[in-house]
């Protein structure tokens, strides 16, 4: 277990690096209250972030000033609303490599996208065709293409994982999993429970060499490291606002453009048109052919600010910042006597969301809901449960487990707690006490 | 919260495991956690004699079940159907309640529990259940007194 003296070399190392968690922490004033009587330890990030006052502040600022509906209001307000949804628009097509601004279709969140995407799609598979997903995905990944395969007769496959949490890709290979009759390949770049990251591109050529489309859930990705999708191999991608210091109800579909303009509408209503008739409409070009009805006005101004704050601390510097707490933490954790790590335990393509089991000093393993109940008693925020990810705890052979997950704020202290309180937990059912 | 009571109940759970005679048998599932129980309801005429049940769970759903065997067995579905209504009334009650532990007995000490919104239902999980097997084991023997 890594000792006082270690942890001060890690901070000062951090600090030395140019970046200063305090002051990051003082931006999300949240970060400072109390929980039953402790100071609050957040560490449900990929559950949801906390957010920093300027977004609060650009949301606030909006609706105070500039509130309109965008597009359809031509007055002096309705341009300024479109500006900062337009301008969100635009501030999100830079930070994730898109050829532009036409490439980004806002949605309420990832799972909407990611619906999107498999509703359109799905206007092309036959019978017979093949959908390939892995065990380790989120239920958002999973459940569009199961209606999917359902609607039109496509069979739905997936990766296994390997004993240590990674994607089997020989087995995949074996089985010829990817073939000619694969038309559509869709996976998670970084999985909510295990962390783990998935080799992304690799599959992304293999779906390519077979002419398959490549969806990516980038939820876990996009806050983190960021994504570049000029270079990840994905013809669609999505992530969610919330997880990365915007508000909820606002998430993001990005495709190739020329793929975007071959598919069909998802929703219908206003503004996603060109004439409507009674006798049939045409549709408007992408991305608003994808955005019917008034959109997240507010919220996409919110997760313009959010994109700020990330490019101001810059997101090279936070995947390093996480990358260190994670190693922390995953040795930190490696020594509460009867806790098991879930996928890779070594900060090696992966990223800061730990899963784990923990069994008590005369064998109970003692359930995520009470690990997180008794954390919760001293302030400290974890996640207990199957993480919408059920098939993949099924194939770990658990029914639930107890998650960690850091961001940009999470400090070595707020490690040390969790691992003080796992501690208890264990002596609490263990009877050791 | 974690009351001994709870605790006690927890790990050394009343009436666990399957048996045989059953009339009916249901599986309930809390969708958030995954934590399921499957539990077997035998009835003699209108009275409850046998509940069984096998489950994986948090400490608060397994001893919620644990307890409401020692409450219902012995008891005529009606009677048993009530304290499910009295529990149930008690989990909604956000801790707001005085329980009568001549009638609840041990389920008393899950009041507390009833002041965490997010685990009401791990409590009602097996009662739940129960319900749910105590109707279908009663039309089992409606069906069976046609014949």
């Amino acid at each position: 277990m890594p000792d006082r003296a270690q942890t001060s070399t890690l901070t000062a190392e951090l600090q030395a690096s140019g970046y200063d968690v305090a002051a990051i922490r003082a931006d999300f004033p949240g970060l400072s209250r109390e929980v039953n009587g402790h100071p609050l330890v957040y560490l449900d990030s990929a559950n949801t972030s906390q957010k920093p006052a300027s977004v609060v502040a650009a949301m606030a600022e909006h609706y105070s000033f500039h509130n309109a509906n965008v597009a359809r209001a031509m007055h002096t307000l309705g341009m300024e609303a479109t500006a900062g949804f337009e301008g969100a628009r635009a501030k999100i097509a830079t930070f994730i490599g898109a050829a532009g601004p036409q490439e980004v279709v806002f949605t309420k969140n990832a799972s909407e996208a990611l619906n999107l995407a498999a509703y359109t799609l799905a206007s092309r598979l036959q019978p017979g065709d093949e959908i390939v997903i892995s065990v380790l995905e989120h239920h958002s990944n999973i459940v569009p293409w199961q209606l999917a395969a359902e609607r039109t007769g496509a069979v739905l496959r997936w990766f296994d994982i390997t004993e240590d949490g990674r994607l089997d890709l020989g087995k995949a290979a074996a089985e010829n999993l990817i073939n000619e009759r694969t038309k559509i390949v869709s996976i998670a770049a970084v999985s909510n429970v295990l962390g783990t990251v998935n080799p992304v591109s690799e599959i992304a050529a293999q779906a390519h060499a077979v002419g398959a489309v490549m969806v990516v859930d980038a939820a876990q990705a996009a806050p983190h490291a960021g994504v570049d999708v000029a270079t990840i191999g994905a013809d669609l991608l999505a992530f969610t606002g919330h997880k990365m210091l915007g508000p909820t109800g606002i998430g993001v579909l990005w495709g190739r453009y020329d793929l975007l303009a071959e598919l069909p509408p998802f929703l219908g209503g206003g503004e996603m048109i060109k004439v409507v008739k009674l006798t049939g409409s045409t549709y408007a070009e992408p991305p608003h052919r994808f955005e019917a009805g008034t959109p997240p006005i507010a919220e996409a101004v919110g997760l313009g600010a959010a994109i700020d704050y990330l490019n101001g601390v810059g997101i090279e510097k936070i995947a390093i910042h996480e990358e260190r707490i994670t190693a922390y933490a995953l040795t930190r954790l490696s020594a509460v006597d009867g806790l098991r790590i879930l996928g890779p335990t070594r900060p090696v393509d992966r990223g800061g969301a730990i899963s784990f089991t923990l069994t008590t000093a005369n064998g109970l393993e003692v359930h995520p809901h009470d690990v997180m109940q008794l954390l919760d008693s001293r302030g400290i925020a974890v996640r207990g449960g199957h993480h919408c990810a059920r098939p993949l705890h099924e194939r770990l052979g658990i029914s639930a487990s107890t998650r960690a997950s850091l961001y940009l704020y999470t400090t070595t202290t707020e490690i040390d707690a969790l691992a003080d309180g796992l501690n208890y937990v264990a002596d609490f059912f263990g009877g050791r006490s | 919260m974690y009351q001994e009571i709870i605790l006690d109940h927890y790990k050394a759970k009343h009436h666990s495991g399957l048996r045989e005679p059953y009339q009916a048998e249901v599986t309930h599932v809390n969708p958030s956690c995954g934590d399921e129980v499957l539990l077997r309801v035998q009835l003699d005429g209108e009275r409850v004699v046998d509940v069984s049940y096998d489950g994986i769970g948090c400490s608060i759903s397994q001893a919620s079940t644990s307890v409401m065997t020692d409450l219902v067995i012995g008891k005529t579905v009606d009677e048993a159907l009530a304290l499910h209504a009295d529990f149930t009334e008690m989990m909604h009650s956000q801790g707001r309640y005085e329980p009568d532990e001549e009638r609840l007995e041990d389920g008393i000490a899950f009041v507390g529990v009833a002041q965490f919104p997010a685990r009401v239902k791990c409590a009602l999980l097996g009662w739940s259940a129960f319900k749910d097997a105590a109707a279908q084991a009663l039309a089992a023997e409606h069906g069976q007194g046609v014949k």
